[in-house]
């Protein structure tokens, strides 16, 4: 992989390919750390022992990602009663017996009455951490203050630490990311993000969590404003195992996960399907993203085609295959011929988008038209009759095929029905669970259909389209943007897309050239000079 | 006209005195003498709470055929017969959507709880009646509010101050009991009292991160103005929380400490939410009966309720779409099955406040739960005669024990009406054709 990028980064410096196009930059954001990077952050910090145990105000997702709601979040009271409780609950396992040799970088003159140089040295160091910037000042010496005010209460200096330390850890800078734009040098009149506010972006970008202690430095060296410096930060980011955080927690959201929070199928129709098979079914599809996009270095496409994947024992009993590793993962290649090949066969994408106790053509065309090509299918008209088409019992109709094809004679309903069901009727194959049938109600089931003008035979050859359609790395390339970003990319960007588009392609579609050729960017930091943060109208060209 | 005009201004005069009243501590109510103001029962707090369930009701088995006192008890209303006496039924307002599209399963939600109808999905231009209400009446408790759900996922919630601010529902039974009576709870009727110095020492930290707001107003646009001064107000929420944890809270006679109950399974199986619904309406009984609080929010089932029974390849949203209307039934009798259970939720969850003594009655006299949909009848997601209710007397200020038709007036006319007897000045609410002064007479005891 290494050799790759290294090669990247020479045709970048021989100035092959096009030109990249310079952004007008996008608004900087405030946003909500998800539950995943509060939770990264911590353990970073503070180890991985320490438990974060409390309700988080739920995520929003807004324009298809959780990343983009993060912007838009806020917290509300009862959300701020549980971050309180988790900060000192926190700041408690931080300070205890076991912790606090390793935690702290000094030692109290007494533990029993105040040291504030001590605190100061303590709080200084985790705040930088936790506020990902060195405190200011007047933010240190309150922390400090609060701290002494509660050892002489409470008699006990890391009793009256915690406190001081709960109050970095419920402040606004740790449980919001802050981003501050500055004037570019390099660009007089445009703006960029601030150094550590780079740091940021790249950190919880490619590894889900807050800038470490190297990044930190760097940042504070400026050599984040600086070509080299700022590549040599982005590779060793990418070259760290870490890197696999990054990337399942973009696909998590891309892929909708959450909604494996409630999902829930029936007991009775799908025995076999129960809360071990949906927590391995998000992780297979997560193994085999990482496998095939970082180990393998290989072609995004080939998600949707590839036949290898990995199974654990709850989901080889509805894959119907022998699992030998008795806890845990082993890789899987399912024959040619094999029904299963790519992404949307797996029992993550099929048991996800159906209901729970049968499979549904349209939440699964659905799914593939808004997830994975970026496309916008409109909400259902609020007065629909269903009476006429949706009788489960009529003998007429005993496929999903045969009812929705009565369904789209509706005019109403025809127009949307025809971008999505068209699609998700080649996943019929699977029912609700995820699992191989041959057929429904005792009638075979046809898996054919058609994707944009392109016909398929089944599931596979549904795979082999997307595989082929211009439209599904453009929307990963969008999709990253967004959620690195958290905005739809303003018209002032649309050009720099189109050049990742194009980059993409020129890459192989190989996802750690794609991120790279972002972080490395200016445009990936540039902050358009709109206050406001809306999108600005377009200049005629 | 005129007779508006005068029961406006004695609803005013009425409120006057009942802000007062709520405004102080519980032990100050006992001892002066506002209880003349008030009905019997007027001398304990009052609460206000909201209840909901989804996919509305079948309009011919529902909606009672005489309009005023004693009305007749429908099939799907079976459930609070025994109760009768102590529920209004309000049918045939209208959500009107003033030519937006109908957002199926939110439109007529939204509109019900904040007089306005969103012009977009997710839109909540208002704040919530039960916001609105906590502004001016949960000042004075250890929480504001309480919400909890029953199926098991906390983003169901409809208690917004706009849509970036939903307070979510608790959907655990375990941890809504951890956080109310957990190790933080002060039991009223203890006879010691020693505040925790721990309690003075959080106040200095949230005294701290306050001093951090000033740098925020300076560098941000105003959209994330707004949300950081959500965030502060949080704070200082918090820090009043504490505030009332300093004093030797009242005594509450009908306070008695429930047990923990089990650490149990959340999902949408009815069985289970029937369940999880049952122990939450128990230790929200004793939180208000304790004092924690003085509004609630209950979500029995998600609008586009999500139940499903064991066995059924189909929900009960799914069912109101799908089913059949049964010629010989006249009505989808799957779909209506979960009306009929959800409903008898409704009904257990009245028997539970009334089941708590109070004073001279009992709890739910001094509660006001309003009850409603997000549909009428959700086959077609009308928002025609989206069934609402309305349970206990807030202390005498609410007549129950009817049934209001509605005649196709604006449905805010009822939030109106509730909000003034709960004390929010307001003489207006909602907007566009949904905007009214009237409230409505007969609710007002």
């Amino acid at each position: 992989m290494r050799r790759v990028i290294a090669f990247a980064t020479l045709a970048l410096l021989a100035g092959c390919g096009p030109s990249e196009p310079q952004s007008s930059g996008g608004p900087p954001a405030i946003r909500r750390l998800t539950e995943a990077q509060y939770r990264q952050s911590i353990a970073d910090i503070f180890g991985p022992d320490i438990k974060v145990s409390g309700r988080f105000d739920p995520d929003m997702r807004t324009d298809g990602l959780l990343a983009v709601g993060t912007g838009r979040v806020t917290v509300t009271p009862s959300g701020f009663e549980q971050y309180e409780a988790m900060a000192r609950n926190i700041a408690g396992q931080a300070l205890d017996e076991k912790h606090r040799d390793a935690a702290m970088p000094c030692k109290p003159a007494s533990a029993r009455v105040p040291d504030d140089a001590c605190a100061a040295q303590f709080l200084g160091r985790v705040g930088r951490l936790l506020f990902r910037r060195p405190l200011l000042e007047s933010e240190l010496k309150a922390q400090v203050e609060v701290a002494n005010k509660a050892t002489q209460t409470l008699g006990n200096f890391y009793s009256g630490l915690e406190f001081g330390l709960a109050g970095l850890i419920a402040a606004p800078e740790f449980v919001f990311r802050e981003e501050d734009p500055e004037p570019d040098p390099a660009h007089p009149g445009s703006q960029r993000l601030t150094a550590y506010s780079k740091a940021q972006r790249l950190s919880f970008l490619l590894w889900n969590t807050a800038p470490d202690d190297e990044l930190l430095a760097a940042a504070a060296r400026g050599e984040l404003n600086d070509k080299a410096g700022l590549a040599r930060q982005a590779d060793r980011l990418i070259a760290s195992p870490r890197l696999n955080d990054g990337v399942r927690a973009f696909f998590s959201d891309m892929l909708s996960f959450d909604a494996f929070d409630d999902l829930a199928k029936d007991s009775v129709i799908y025995p076999k399907f129960n809360i071990n098979v949906a927590n391995d079914a998000k992780e297979q599809t997560l193994r085999t993203i990482t496998d095939l996009l970082i180990t393998q270095h290989g072609d995004y496409r080939d998600l949707f085609t590839t036949r290898k994947t990995f199974l654990s024992r709850p989901l080889g009993l509805v894959y119907r295959l022998p699992v030998e590793t008795r806890t845990g993962f082993e890789p899987h290649e399912f024959a040619e011929g094999d029904p299963h090949a790519g992404l949307l066969t797996e029992i993550s994408f099929l048991a996800l988008h159906s209901h729970p106790g049968r499979s549904s053509a349209t939440l699964r065309g659905k799914a593939v038209r808004e997830l994975l090509l970026c496309q916008i299918v409109p909400a259902p008209p609020a007065n629909v009759n269903f009476s006429i088409v949706q009788d489960t019992n009529n003998p007429q109709f005993k496929t999903a095929r045969d009812r929705l094809t009565a369904h789209r004679s509706n005019p109403t309903c025809a127009g949307c029905h025809k971008i999505m069901d068209p699609i998700g009727l080649g996943l019929e194959a699977f029912d609700g669970a995820g699992q191989f049938r041959d057929g429904e109600n005792g009638a075979p089931i046809d898996a054919s259909g058609e994707i944009d003008g392109l016909p398929f035979k089944d599931a596979a050859s549904l795979g082999n389209a997307l595989h082929d359609d211009p439209a599904t790395p453009a929307c990963l390339v969008t999709d990253i943007y967004r959620y690195a970003s958290g905005h739809d990319p303003v018209p002032g960007e649309k050009d720099w897309m189109g050049y990742l588009q194009k980059q993409f392609a020129a890459d192989g579609y190989r996802l750690p050239d794609l991120l790279r050729r972002i972080a490395v960017s200016d445009d990936f930091y540039r902050i358009s000079p709109t206050p406001s943060g809306k999108p600005v109208k377009e200049a005629t060209r | 006209m005129s007779m508006d005009f005068g029961r406006r201004t004695l609803l005013k005069g009425m409120m006057g005195g009942g802000a007062v009243m709520v405004g102080l501590p519980l032990l100050d109510c006992f001892l002066n003498t506002n209880g003349t103001a008030l009905a019997a029962g007027g001398r304990m707090p009052v609460r206000f709470g909201t209840w909901f369930w989804g996919c509305g009701m079948t309009p011919e088995r529902f909606v009672p055929h005489t309009v005023g006192a004693n009305y007749d008890i429908p099939v799907e209303l079976k459930a609070i017969e025994p109760f009768k006496d102590q529920v209004t039924v309000l049918t045939g307002f209208q959500a009107l959507l003033d030519g937006r599209s109908n957002f199926p399963h939110s439109s007529g939600n939204i509109a019900v709880r904040t007089g306005s109808a969103p012009d977009k999905p997710g839109e909540v231009k208002a704040p919530t009646i039960d916001v609105l209400i906590g502004d001016v009446m949960g000042t004075d408790t250890r929480f504001r509010s309480l919400e909890m759900m029953a199926t098991g996922d906390p983003k169901h919630s409809y208690s917004m101050r706009n849509a970036a601010v939903t307070n979510p529902s608790e959907v655990s039974p375990l941890a809504l009991y951890t956080r109310i009576f957990g190790p933080e709870f002060q039991d009223p009727n203890s006879a010691d009292f020693k505040p925790d110095p721990r309690i003075v020492l959080r106040q200095s930290v949230l005294s701290a991160i306050k001093d951090h707001r000033d740098r925020f107003e300076a560098k941000l646009g105003s959209a994330d103005k707004a949300r950081l001064d959500q965030y502060f107000t949080s704070v200082r929420q918090l820090e009043q929380q504490l505030d009332l944890q300093l004093q030797k809270p009242p005594p509450a006679e009908a306070c008695s400490i429930p047990k923990s109950p089990p650490d149990g399974t959340v999902g949408t199986d009815i069985e289970q939410a029937t369940r999880n619904h049952k122990l939450m309406a128990e230790l929200l009984a004793m939180a208000l009966a304790c004092n924690q609080t003085k509004v609630f929010n209950v979500v029995f089932s998600d609008s586009a309720s999500s139940l499903r029974r064991t066995g059924s390849s189909t929900n009960h949203h799914q069912l109101t779409h799908e089913e059949q209307i049964d010629p010989a039934l006249g009505y989808q009798p799957q779909a209506t099955w979960f009306v009929e259970q959800s409903l008898a939720a409704w009904g257990q969850f009245v028997a539970t406040l009334a089941a708590v003594k109070e004073g001279d009655g009992t709890l739910l006299d001094n509660t006001l739960v309003f009850a409603q949909s997000d549909t009428q009848f959700a086959k077609t997601h009308s928002v025609v005669g989206i069934p609402v209710m309305i349970a206990g007397k807030a202390g005498g200020r609410v007549k129950t024990g009817i049934h209001i038709a509605g005649n196709g007036d604006p449905i805010s006319r009822i939030g109106l009406t509730v909000q003034q007897i709960m004390g929010v000045t307001v003489d207006k609410w909602g907007t566009q054709s949904m905007q009214t002064g009237k409230s409505i007479g007969e609710l007002i005891a």
